[in-house]
């Protein structure tokens, strides 16, 4: 009989808790792997790799075969036609073949050496290509019954062809040029600064902006709840079609906007509101707090709402004024929701792309550093750049995170 | 010394008369097209004047009345604070007049309420000045929410011609009855936006069910089970969220366009979940965690297993939370632009969203693309607002992602 002893480590209940739990969460972990942390991987590997966005598609044998000669009757001599080209003019392709089957009632006459025929199975080897080579097979025959009867041409037989390009994505090539390119010249330097400026900027203006919301909507009234929910429009609207409603409010040609400083004497003639430096750094900034204002909004007003009105009423007992009760009373209970928005909208703003790449796409001094992402990956057609932009990009997240994880641990909630 | 009746009132009279003739001005000159503007001097001044008068004479009916009077005349006579260009119709300018000073008469009187003629307390005076700036914000808040809209709105019910002819007339000609919905008669016949808005639904509703069939049971498994790497688990989930969706795009560009998957649907529809599944893993496991685990544990002990505790107690105990989660997701799914613009070529594939980029060029006229905007606004908004309970619990609980 053995003595009862302690069980030591994970129980066989717990083991299987633990497994049922790695089991309900393998989905989500598969999944965000392969579409967030694989990405993420590549984009480094990319980064060091003289990739541009013809490399993409990598180079291929294109062949095309006709029959030519006279196929009207029995004994005609004709010839089979395999027109092949690489289809890149600067990468070469290895051990390129041919394989196809010919029609019925078609006899070869003579044989190219570099291909076998057995029965009606054609297979070449053509060896290995340079980049640009073309090359025509021709196989003479002679014309049968069945070929006629049949109908079936040799074209009407796709041919297939194999061989192995290199694609710069895969072989051993690195460079840094990509990096060289990026960080070159005073670029970077207005691109990082656009950056700041824009992230700086949004993050406190929505802050302050959703502020002064909040604390027009901490009261009830009838209304209220009609008001949040219009205050909440330009966050839930697609921001595609508010960027496209500012862009024609701002047209410098036909605009509102301008047509009513017109008119109000404010200005003389038409501003390009997104077309001049540095406005359309500010217009794209102001956008920014106008959309996301109304995030702030809703967090600062649900930890309003929470805050006891008791302490509201001893103070007013206690004779303190609106300006020192919102000072010494509502500030310190809101500052830990202001901070821990404050890390979270300078991230976002930080990463944000779509606004400013459909207001102005990067012109007139607006550039981020996510938008030179897709101006060096599509407008250059330079993918090594462009994920050398990001590297730079993740970098700087990484240390916010770090950051923002030793702060969070602080700041519970959220 | 600023804290004195004479002083405070004309002061405060003064900027809010600013502030309503702008207000006033902007307004009609947007609803009309005719010139309006605010005399900003005159504005001053006779708000000072109004102030001073409401505080040396009391805010009683006869006051305003007279306020409001005077102040309709001074406007009608054009030295007033709004003043009206040649081209303005009468009716329009009566308008303008009447509503200046019947809002003005009702609106100061309120804020001046208590300021007398003589020194303030501090009490008094900070309130007078909160209400001041409290009626401000209203206006200023749904003036700069409700203009791009309205443009929006009003731009594609017009024509070309229209539009560059006085860009401040948003005024509708009724009577040309459903000719004023040209343009999205186009855009359903001629640019296929019908086939947009269904892509667009059936990708988001796809998006929502792929997402909530995976984030239900990781939500559940990190708010209730034990096992080790949990803690860690639970935080790298909003970790996932501080990488910008430009970083992934391009990867995910390069390998859709090496498979084959750019242009399709299903690709589109393996990458929308992912984006989603983090958030809402982690405001699902928020709620699981604030469910009583007295009610899972008595259906373990009746012998349910874990899976059928979680479909049967969990879920319908959980319905509001899975409710605003649904409406956060096929929000994020419905608006999402970047991934759609890059990797979708094919219009017979376009979201509506992509199908609004490709009307911004310069040969399709703008009315069209305000269209195409209102078109994919409107859902969402009518989503919203039916369900703005939800959505906007959906919106705290999720909203670290941006």
């Amino acid at each position: 009989m053995t003595k009862p002893r302690p069980v030591h480590g994970a129980g066989p209940l717990a083991k299987r808790e633990a497994r049922l739990a790695w089991g309900l969460l393998f989905p989500t972990i598969a999944s965000v792997a392969l579409v967030v942390l694989l990405p993420l991987l590549s984009i480094f590997w990319i980064s060091f790799k003289p990739v541009e966005l013809a490399d993409l598609r990598a180079p291929e044998v294109v062949a095309r075969e006709d029959i030519r000669g006279d196929t009207k009757a029995v004994g005609d001599q004709a010839n089979i036609r395999y027109r092949l080209r690489n289809s890149s003019r600067d990468k070469p392709i290895t051990g390129v073949t041919l394989s196809d089957t010919l029609p019925l009632g078609l006899i070869v006459q003579t044989l190219d050496p570099r291909c076998t025929l057995d029965e009606r199975a054609l297979f070449c080897d053509l060896g290995d290509w340079d980049p640009g080579t073309r090359e025509t097979l021709t196989i003479p025959v002679t014309l049968e019954q069945a070929y006629l009867t049949n109908g079936l041409r040799p074209q009407d037989s796709p041919a297939t062809t194999t061989g192995t390009g290199s694609n710069v994505l895969t072989n051993d090539t690195f460079t840094l040029e990509n990096f060289a390119r990026i960080f070159q010249g005073d670029e970077f330097f207005e691109v990082l600064w656009v950056t700041l400026f824009y992230t700086v900027f949004g993050t406190v203006g929505a802050l302050l902006v959703g502020l002064f919301a909040a604390m027009l909507l901490n009261k009830s009234f009838r209304g209220q709840g009609i008001l949040r929910g219009l205050y909440l429009f330009p966050y839930v609207a697609p921001v595609i079609a508010v960027a496209f409603a500012w862009l024609i409010l701002f047209d410098p040609f036909s605009g509102s906007a301008n047509a009513l400083l017109i008119q109000m004497g404010v200005t003389s003639e038409a501003i390009n509101f997104f077309g001049e430096r540095p406005l359309a750094l500010i217009m794209v900034t102001v956008f920014e707090i106008w959309r996301y204002f109304p995030l702030s909004f809703l967090f600062i007003l649900a930890r309003m709402q929470s805050i006891d009105t008791d302490m509201y009423e001893a103070a007013d007992m206690d004779g303190a004024s609106p300006f020192q009760q919102f000072w010494y009373l509502s500030v310190p209970q809101l500052l830990g929701i202001l901070s821990v928005l404050f890390l979270l909208r300078f991230i976002w703003t930080f990463n944000k792309f779509d606004d400013i790449f459909l207001l102005t796409g990067g012109n007139a001094g607006t550039r981020t550093l996510t938008v030179n992402v897709y101006e060096q990956a599509f407008d250059v057609s330079n993918i090594g750049a462009g994920a050398a932009v990001a590297v730079v990009i993740f970098g700087c997240l990484l240390s916010f995170s770090i950051l923002f994880m030793k702060y969070i641990s602080r700041e519970e909630g959220l | 010394m600023i804290r004195h009746g004479y002083i405070t009132a004309p002061v405060l009279g003064a900027l809010w008369m600013v502030v309503l003739a702008t207000t006033i001005a902007v307004t009609l000159s947007f609803a009309t097209g005719d010139p309006f503007r605010p005399h900003i001097l005159w504005a001053l001044l006779w708000g000072a004047a109004l102030g001073m008068g409401m505080t040396r004479f009391g805010t009683g009916r006869t006051a305003q009345l007279a306020v409001g009077a005077a102040l309709a005349l001074v406007t009608l006579v054009a030295i007033g604070p709004i003043s009206f260009g040649p081209t303005a119709s009468l009716p329009a300018s009566v308008i303008a007049a009447a509503l200046l000073a019947a809002s003005f008469a009702i609106t100061l009187k309120m804020i001046l309420t208590d300021v007398g003629p003589h020194s303030l307390s501090r009490h008094i005076f900070e309130a007078a000045i909160i209400r001041f700036l409290t009626g401000f914000g209203y206006i200023f808040f749904t003036a700069i929410v409700l203009i791009p809209f309205y443009v929006m709105v009003m731009t594609s019910l017009k024509n070309q011609s229209e539009l560059m002819q006085n860009p401040l007339d948003f005024s509708i000609d009724l009577t040309q009855g459903t000719a004023l919905l040209r343009s999205y008669h186009e855009l359903f016949t001629q640019f296929h936006f019908g086939t947009y808005l269904f892509n667009s639904f059936f990708i988001s509703v796809l998006t929502v069910a792929i997402t909530l069939a995976f984030a239900i049971p990781g939500a559940y498994a990190v708010a209730r089970l034990r096992f080790r790497g949990r803690a860690a688990f639970s935080r790298s989930i909003l970790l996932i969220y501080m990488v910008p969706m430009i970083v992934l795009a391009l990867p995910i560009y390069i390998a859709f366009s090496m498979t084959g998957l750019r242009n399709s649907f299903w690709g589109i529809v393996m990458i929308y979940p992912v984006t989603t599944i983090p958030v809402a893993l982690y405001m699902l496991q928020g709620y699981f965690r604030g469910l009583p685990a007295e009610v899972e544990e008595a259906g373990l002990m009746d012998g349910l297993s874990r899976l059928a505790v979680i479909w049967k107690i969990t879920l319908p105990l959980s319905l509001p939370a899975l409710a605003s989660v649904s409406l956060y997701v096929f929000m994020i799914a419905w608006n999402e632009f970047l991934l759609a613009f890059m990797l979708l070529d094919d219009p017979s594939k376009f979201t509506l969203t992509r199908g609004i980029a490709a009307l911004n060029s310069s040969e399709i006229p703008r009315q069209h693309l305000m269209a195409g905007s209102v078109i994919a606004t409107v859902p969402i908004m009518a989503l919203f607002l039916g369900l703005e309970r939800f959505m906007t619990k959906g919106l705290t609980a999720g909203s670290v992602k941006g």
